[in-house]
């Protein structure tokens, strides 16, 4: 599934090429779509090593043209409008989505958002990537790269779709995507690094520390979905969520919900694990706001965990972890060094800024 | 007959790197060997066993099997060919130009102590013959015990430890035993390591029960004072430390360390395996340490066996002596003899006395080379290692992170962060490349605080052509990756296998030991 118009701002310096207007600008200025043409190298390489693959796609400039020139022989199963939308991607995901074992998708962010939007975590997705902007996880290093790894088979790992918006990153969600570290580019700012070893101890050290009943909050994260889901439980991906005993006991919980929680009776005291989301090194008061410094002074900051594989603070490149909790007072009462559990009884000291 | 010329004028592409060495054109072996239990023909056999004459009464019932064991069936010449086949496929030590395996110390195992161990008088000895017909070997023990006292300044020395690790665990055992013996074992229950020390410093540890506490380093590279003072306590254990650490920098501050352990009533355990870049300069004991311990396969030259036995050695003052293996190797002026009662011991590390094989090894390295020789030793691995960094720095897209303007002693990580911005091209991609020219590099231990890493250490046994080879390679390696990105990127060519799968390697799910591991999990 291709976004033919993907990239065509970043030739004539525009930030992206979301948006008709956008596309509009960025054509007068001189653009060329090369999206078909990079999404043909990675069909090419494809069709060398599965030339038996069964291939189905869009009509047009969305994927059959590329897939011909590839010399591949595709099922057209959606006819997008002209010019295509981000519309045409939603639709033509969920449609490819249930038929497919991997969707590979031509594009940038933007794209990806739409595939995100479109079937979540429902099918195995690979970006080739053609577009501006490339800061998810989602994309193979290269066009070719993306062929190579769509014609083997490989674990899969959730991977961060962001973008930039407003001139921050937000983080939209994950997709599944196969996990072959040196073909897949890891997030630009921040790679999660999730290997099953690393997540199953510090599941382990997390139970034993919120004990019997003793409910457990997790903030937002890929480590910390990976901790739920070895537990057997899905929670949703961006929210702060509550378990005890390895059981879902509230799903995305505001930080009202939060707060009567975590003052209620129970076996255990409440106890909370974060980890580092954003790239930045942020602990609290990015994406988890629902940790409010009411919640956080309830269950006290000694009771507070920071969870993270090494290869995560690894790829903080020395930055500092930062904490915006919206109360100063309470960010000034954090350690320099923060006890971060990144295994089975195995723990880093990671500096702090206190700004 | 004429050997084939293994070398062709294949000039590297860097014209600053002079010299130019050829380049070695090389090919690994054509064949993928399968594994031995693919290879099972039903029926084959290696030996026919006679069927006995007289009636051989049954095993107890509880001794039989039910059922055959699950081996594989082959003849003699298959076994052979077998093991033959795979021994081709390997890219050792005496086959190239070894100083990319950074932390490994990969020196020459000098064949003339190979002869040493041949001799009967090794080789027939028996591990439960009487002390009093071993006394040569006892000596030879005891004498190598008295060399590494000198190197380290320790007190006591054990050579049972099969390896590093096995050193490092037993170091722990006795750091346990200690706190223990002062009522303090429940209290004491973390260690303190940092995150340029080997792995094994956290993973032993952790292994004999202990909590570990990583640091990180700092924007220089040293580990973090700061956050040590912020890690000690009263739970503190030990200190588990290496020095110089694997990025080839000497921590200045390392007798601070040290103080703040003590301080705090830790004990303070350093790991000696990258020593071959100080031996004879400074020591242990020196620094204040109470333990350390010598991996002897990769210092002291014995063969590093690919996982086993190679050989170590725990050293540690009088305070912990009561605490070492046992038994240990006493003399009394006249006779040698081992000594196992030692009721505070931590008991065996291993059978017996140690890989007694590779002590005689590093017995006679250490005599053949004196004091001075082994001085010698860490001063020319220091400059090879510093001859090598100023050949690589001059190649396109490496750096050299941390401690800007510091010498590195004997072994230097390396960053090929902007070539992989320049041409996406990955520091293992480049190592895969590196063995189509007949030798290879290692990136580092994970995880890559280093971005894309490369760990280069070359010990004393290279010589200047070896290394400006060694450099010429990645030269040429590093012009590809600019000029023709995708012949590194699907590299190796000039193996049996081209692509490989690192997945099965850190998944519990996925992994397999065993044969029958590897068939449930495949199925």
């Amino acid at each position: 599934m291709i976004n033919p118009v993907a990239g065509v701002g970043g030739r004539v310096g525009l930030k992206g090429s979301d948006g008709a207007e956008v596309q509009e600008r960025a054509f007068a200025l001189g653009a060329v779509a090369r999206a078909g043409e990079r999404a043909t190298v990675a069909l090419r390489e494809l069709r060398s090593r599965r030339p038996d693959a069964a291939v189905l796609t869009a009509a047009g400039a969305m994927g059959e043209d590329a897939a011909r020139e590839a010399g591949l022989s595709p099922m057209v199963v959606y006819a997008p409008g002209d010019p295509t939308s981000a519309a045409d991607t939603v639709a033509a995901a969920r449609l490819l989505a249930p038929q497919v074992e991997l969707l590979l998708f031509a594009g940038g962010d933007g794209t990806a958002r739409d595939v995100l939007e479109a079937v979540g975590a429902t099918v195995p997705v690979l970006g080739v990537p053609t577009g501006v902007k490339m800061h998810s996880a989602v994309f193979a290093v290269n066009p070719r790269a993306a062929g190579e790894v769509a014609a083997s088979s490989s674990r899969l790992r959730d991977a961060e779709v962001v973008d930039r918006v407003d001139g921050s990153t937000q983080l939209f969600g994950y997709l599944r995507v196969p996990d072959i570290p040196t073909r897949v580019q890891q997030r630009k700012t921040g790679s999660s690094g999730i290997t099953p070893d690393a997540v199953s101890g510090i599941a382990t050290d997390l139970l034993d520390l919120a004990g019997p009943g003793g409910p457990l909050v997790l903030g937002p994260g890929t480590t910390t979905r990976a901790i739920a889901a070895l537990w057997g439980v899905d929670v949703p991906v961006l929210g702060v969520n509550v378990l005890a005993d390895k059981r879902l006991v509230a799903a995305d919980v505001s930080g009202d919900e939060l707060l009567k929680l975590v003052s209620a009776d129970s076996p255990a005291p409440a106890r909370i694990a974060v980890t580092p989301i954003g790239g930045q090194g942020f602990l609290l008061g990015r994406g988890n706001q629902q940790l409010s410094p009411e919640v956080l002074r309830r269950v006290g900051l000694d009771r507070l965990h920071v969870v993270a594989t090494e290869a995560k603070l690894a790829a903080l490149g020395g930055r500092p972890f930062l904490v915006d909790t919206g109360d100063p007072e309470l960010d000034h009462e954090f350690p320099a060094y923060l006890r971060v559990v990144t295994g089975h009884h195995r723990t880093t000291l990671y500096p702090l800024e206190r700004q | 007959m004429s050997a084939p010329s293994p070398r062709t004028p294949v000039e590297p592409a860097d014209a600053r790197i002079a010299p130019k060495p050829r380049l070695r054109r090389f090919h690994q072996a054509r064949w993928d060997e399968p594994l031995i239990f693919e290879l099972t023909s039903p029926g084959e056999r290696g030996v026919g066993v006679p069927v006995p004459d007289l009636p051989v009464p049954d095993l107890p019932a509880g001794l039989r099997r039910s059922e055959a064991p699950g081996l594989p069936e082959m003849s003699q010449p298959h076994v052979l060919r077998h093991y033959l086949r795979l021994s081709q496929e390997n890219l050792g030590v005496d086959l190239n130009v070894d100083v990319g395996q950074g932390t490994c110390t990969m020196k020459y195992s000098p064949k003339v102590n190979d002869g040493f161990v041949r001799d009967p008088r090794i080789s027939e000895l028996h591990p439960l013959q009487d002390e009093s017909t071993v006394q040569g070997v006892l000596e030879i023990l005891y004498r190598l015990e008295g060399l590494l006292k000198e190197i380290s300044g320790m007190d006591r020395v054990s050579l049972q430890p099969a390896s590093g690790s096995s050193a490092i665990y037993t170091n722990v055992s006795m750091i346990r035993a200690y706190h223990a013996a002062r009522g303090e074992g429940d209290v004491r229950d973390e260690v303190i390591t940092t995150q340029y020390s080997h792995p094994t410093n956290a993973a032993a540890p952790k292994t004999a029960g202990y909590k570990v506490i990583t640091l990180m380093p700092d924007a220089d590279g040293y580990p973090d004072i700061e956050a040590l003072k912020a890690a000690v306590g009263p739970r503190t254990a030990a200190l588990l430390i290496t020095n110089p650490e694997d990025t080839g920098i000497f921590n200045p501050r390392i007798e601070e360390f040290v103080r703040i352990v003590h301080e705090a009533g830790g004990l303070c355990c350093y790991d000696q395996a990258n020593a071959n870049g100080i031996l004879g300069i400074t020591r242990a004991r020196d620094a204040g340490f109470d333990l350390c311990h010598f991996n002897l396969h990769k210092t002291f030259s014995t063969p590093h066996m690919c996982g086993g036995p190679a050989a170590g050695a725990s050293a540690v003052t009088e305070a912990l002596a009561p605490f070492l293996p046992r038994p240990t190797v006493e003399f009394d002026g006249s006779r040698y003899h081992l000594d196992d009662d030692r009721p505070e011991s931590v008991g065996k590390i291993r059978p017996f006395y140690g890989v007694v094989p590779n002590l005689v090894r590093a017995y006679a390295w250490i005599m053949a080379l004196g004091g001075e020789g082994l001085r010698a030793v860490a001063e020319t691995a220091v400059l090879n290692n510093n001859y090598l960094i100023s050949k690589v720095l001059r190649i396109r897209g490496v750096s050299l992170p941390y401690a800007e303007g510091q010498r590195r002693i004997e072994q230097a990580r390396y960053s090929w962060e902007q070539l992989n911005a320049d041409t996406g091209i990955h520091s293992e991609q480049l190592g895969y490349r590196v063995a189509d020219f007949g030798t290879h590099y290692w990136t580092s231990h994970h995880p890559y605080l280093v971005p894309e890493p490369m760990t280069l250490e070359p010990t004393e046994s290279y010589s200047q052509a070896d290394l400006d080879e060694y450099a010429a390679i990645l030269a040429e390696v590093v012009r590809e990756a600019y000029e023709d990105p995708e012949t590194v990127r699907t590299a190796p060519h000039n193996g049996p296998i081209h692509q490989m799968r690192g997945d099965s390697l850190d998944d519990p799910g996925t992994w397999a030991v065993t044969w029958r591991a590897y068939q449930r999990k495949l199925a």
